[in-house]
């Protein structure tokens, strides 16, 4: 993986003292709140209900067993001892003192990690397919790409006061485990007939309040091309966006607004323009970067044989291990999911558990994925039953990937300052209610996603279930949505209708499977049975 | 107009007033001009020549546009002062600085050893801007 040098380094550090001084301006009283908010932002510090929140940045959801011990030491020193992996593969922590927050951020900086611009009206931390470098199915490795767009995006003085937030996401194949589409640029590298690696661009997603699905506004862009063309785009919307209503100034309005043809004639417009500047990283810097992504030296001729022979192991195998582009390795998936656990909490010793195993038995990496889980990318098949015993032994070997009890779920109102509804309770009652593993073996894959409020933070319209919390005149209401997808089917989950109390919530959704179990075909997961039959019949089943 | 607090020309300042970018495109004589959050300073850039001082308007400093005002002006050629006026703060000096911003008029005066701490801190840069600094790729490639 990357590795910074001492341009790296030194402004990753630049950084901390940057906000050591904003820090001390602010506690000396040189800075309003007013003032102080939007810097703060910026380096991932959030006021919260009961105390301030830090989200450090994972780039591309990638990080060493070094980092993951330094984050294990970080939730034990400066937290509660437990730290709260997120929607865009990065980590934060709930229970942060604002004058420790440059000492915390100067022991990140010690293992090359940041929370850079994981906030605020920036270009956010980028996020990619969770399994780079390893997924049978890629053209190529998407992070050398990610690592490029991280510096060019990195303090870019044009665009750090931009009218919202700006997320970009970076896939390299047709399967999309990054939500690709929910973003506001959403790349994905092809091939052109000629053989050329280019992008795929999609632009104008956005959750939150008014969600869209991202555009192509492009079919092929050369990818020597993509930091122009990124500028392009950035220069439109911040030109144009409005800025006198923060719920309307994301990207996705402006494109809504002008229309798809219309954005996309001004985005080449200045595509032209920007390519006489020559601001394109060359092709040099790119070969460095990635030379710092080469596969690891995996070992040739190992079996692909598993010895399944334990049931609760090879129940374990069959969920949670995909398919590696190397033989004789896989890659094993964590659960952060238990039942009636937080979705993606973790505990620091957990932390130093998955560290010490990516070290023995995955080339040192990990990645966190957009679904609150963790990876180890590249484990060999026959260090499997051991990696699952520690697993096992630590709590971290529920078998649920992707399944109706692994629910991505916001903070809520439990801890966010922006949060109608809690959402930790209610993701904690449906597990339960489907703990049994035998049942959520026989739904099938069900992801459901669970927002406190209309920002969308628990990606509740992309659910194949959403679950959107409320107020309603005081008290917790929950909305039902039903359909979206995050995948490469791409599409927003679509409301049942009225609300329901915090019980009800969780009935309507089993009546949902319940309905969905009667109706489904052979092999239909719960998300074809309802484009097949749409609404009505599940409507019937919840409201009777 | 607002007059510059802090000045990186060696040139004399200019004492005409800025109007705004409409009456700018109308008096042939002007050679000051207003830029608000909103305009499109594109519509300068055939009037360019007789420009001697753009001012930019920061309404808050949250609001971004002006940055990108800026720019466009220094990639269209334009060498003559550019001017921020409004809610600026110190953090933001540097990032203007960069996008090609020479002179400042803040509504509430700044601290001038903040100011020269936060033009100092970042020794490298990431990416081309309008201040001519050498990206780190460069640095890294020769």
């Amino acid at each position: 993986m990357y590795q910074y040098d001492r341009y790296d380094q030194a402004m990753v550090d630049a950084r901390v003292e940057d906000f050591r001084d904003q820090t001390r301006r602010r506690i000396a009283g040189e800075l309003t709140e007013d003032q102080f908010k939007p810097l703060r932002l910026k380096n991932g510090l959030y006021l919260q209900l009961h105390a301030y929140m830090l989200r450090v940045a994972i780039p591309y959801g990638t990080f060493n067993s070094r980092q993951m011990r330094k984050l294990a030491d970080i939730a034990r020193k400066y937290d509660r001892g437990y730290g709260h992996f997120t929607t865009r593969q990065n980590i934060q922590y709930n229970w942060i003192k604002l004058e420790e927050a440059p000492d915390l951020l100067a022991e990140l900086a010690t293992v090359e990690m940041h929370a850079i611009q994981t906030s605020g009206e920036s270009i956010r931390n980028i996020s990619a397919d969770q399994y780079a470098g390893a997924a049978a199915d890629e053209i190529c490795d998407p992070r050398p790409w990610a690592e490029l767009l991280r510096q060019a995006t990195t303090f870019h003085p044009e665009f750090s006061y931009l009218p919202r937030k700006f997320k970009i996401a970076v896939i390299s194949s047709k399967e999309d485990r990054a939500a690709l589409r929910w973003h506001d640029c959403a790349l994905r590298i092809v091939r052109n007939e000629a053989g050329e690696e280019g992008f795929e661009v999609y632009a104008g997603g956005g959750m939150g309040r008014t969600p869209f699905i991202a555009y192509q506004i492009r079919d092929f862009l050369p990818s020597g091309q993509i930091f122009s063309y990124l500028q392009a785009i950035l220069r439109v919307w911040n030109m144009h966006a409005r800025r006198d209503n923060i719920h309307k100034q994301r990207m996705k309005i402006l494109v809504h607004d002008l229309g798809e043809e219309e954005f996309r004639r001004q985005v080449e417009e200045q595509f032209a323009h920007f390519l006489t500047l020559g601001t394109d990283f060359p092709q040099a810097e790119y070969d460095r970067i990635a030379a710092y992504f080469a596969p690891p030296p995996f070992e040739s001729g190992l079996s692909d044989d598993i010895d399944l022979s334990d049931p609760d192991f090879a129940l374990w195998v069959d969920r949670q291990v995909i398919a590696h582009k190397t033989p004789g390795y896989a890659i094993a998936n964590i659960s952060l999911k238990p039942v009636g656990g937080i979705p993606g909490d973790i505990s620091a010793e957990q932390m130093d558990l998955v560290a010490d195993l990516a070290e023995r038995y995955s080339f040192d990496e990990i990645r966190a994925t957009h679904a609150q889980n963790l990876v180890l990318p590249h484990v060999r098949k026959a260090d499997l039953y051991t990696v699952w015993q520690a697993l096992d032994a630590a709590g971290l070997a529920d078998a649920n990937l992707d399944l109706v009890t692994d629910i991505i779920a916001c903070p809520g109102l439990d801890y966010c300052s922006l949060a109608n509804a809690r959402s930790i309770p209610i993701a904690q009652k449906i597990a339960e209610r489907f703990a049994d593993a035998t049942r959520q073996r026989d739904i099938g894959e069900l992801k459901i996603k669970i927002s406190g409020c209309i920002n969308a933070c628990g990606h509740h319209h992309a659910g194949q279930i959403g679950i959107l919390g409320v107020d309603r005149k005081g008290t917790e209401n929950y909305q039902l949505l039903l359909g979206g997808s995050g995948a490469e089917d791409t599409s927003q989950a679509k409301i049942t209708g009225p609300g329901f109390d915090e019980e009800g919530i969780v009935d309507a959704v089993e009546r949902t499977i319940e309905r969905y179990r009667e109706l489904r075909t052979d092999g239909e997961r719960f998300l074809d049975t309802y484009r097949r039959v749409g609404m009505d019949p599940f409507k019937e089943a919840i409201y009777g | 107009m607002a007059e510059a607090a802090l000045r990186f020309r060696n040139d004399d300042p200019v004492e005409e007033p800025a109007v705004t970018l409409d009456a700018f495109l109308e008096q042939a004589g002007a050679s000051a001009v207003r830029i608000e959050a909103g305009d499109d300073p594109r519509r300068l850039i055939p009037q360019l020549g007789r420009v001697k001082l753009v001012e930019v308007g920061f309404p808050r400093f949250r609001d971004g546009r002006g940055f990108s005002t800026a720019r466009v002006l220094r990639e269209a050629g334009y060498d003559g002062e550019i001017r921020a006026e409004g809610d600026i703060l110190v953090d933001l000096i540097f990032f203007m600085r960069r996008c090609g911003f020479d002179s400042f008029a803040p509504q509430a005066p700044l601290n001038r050893a903040d100011v020269d701490a936060a033009l100092s801190r970042y020794e490298y840069v990431y990416q081309h801007a309008a201040d001519g600094a050498v990206p780190i790729w460069k640095l890294r490639h020769g």
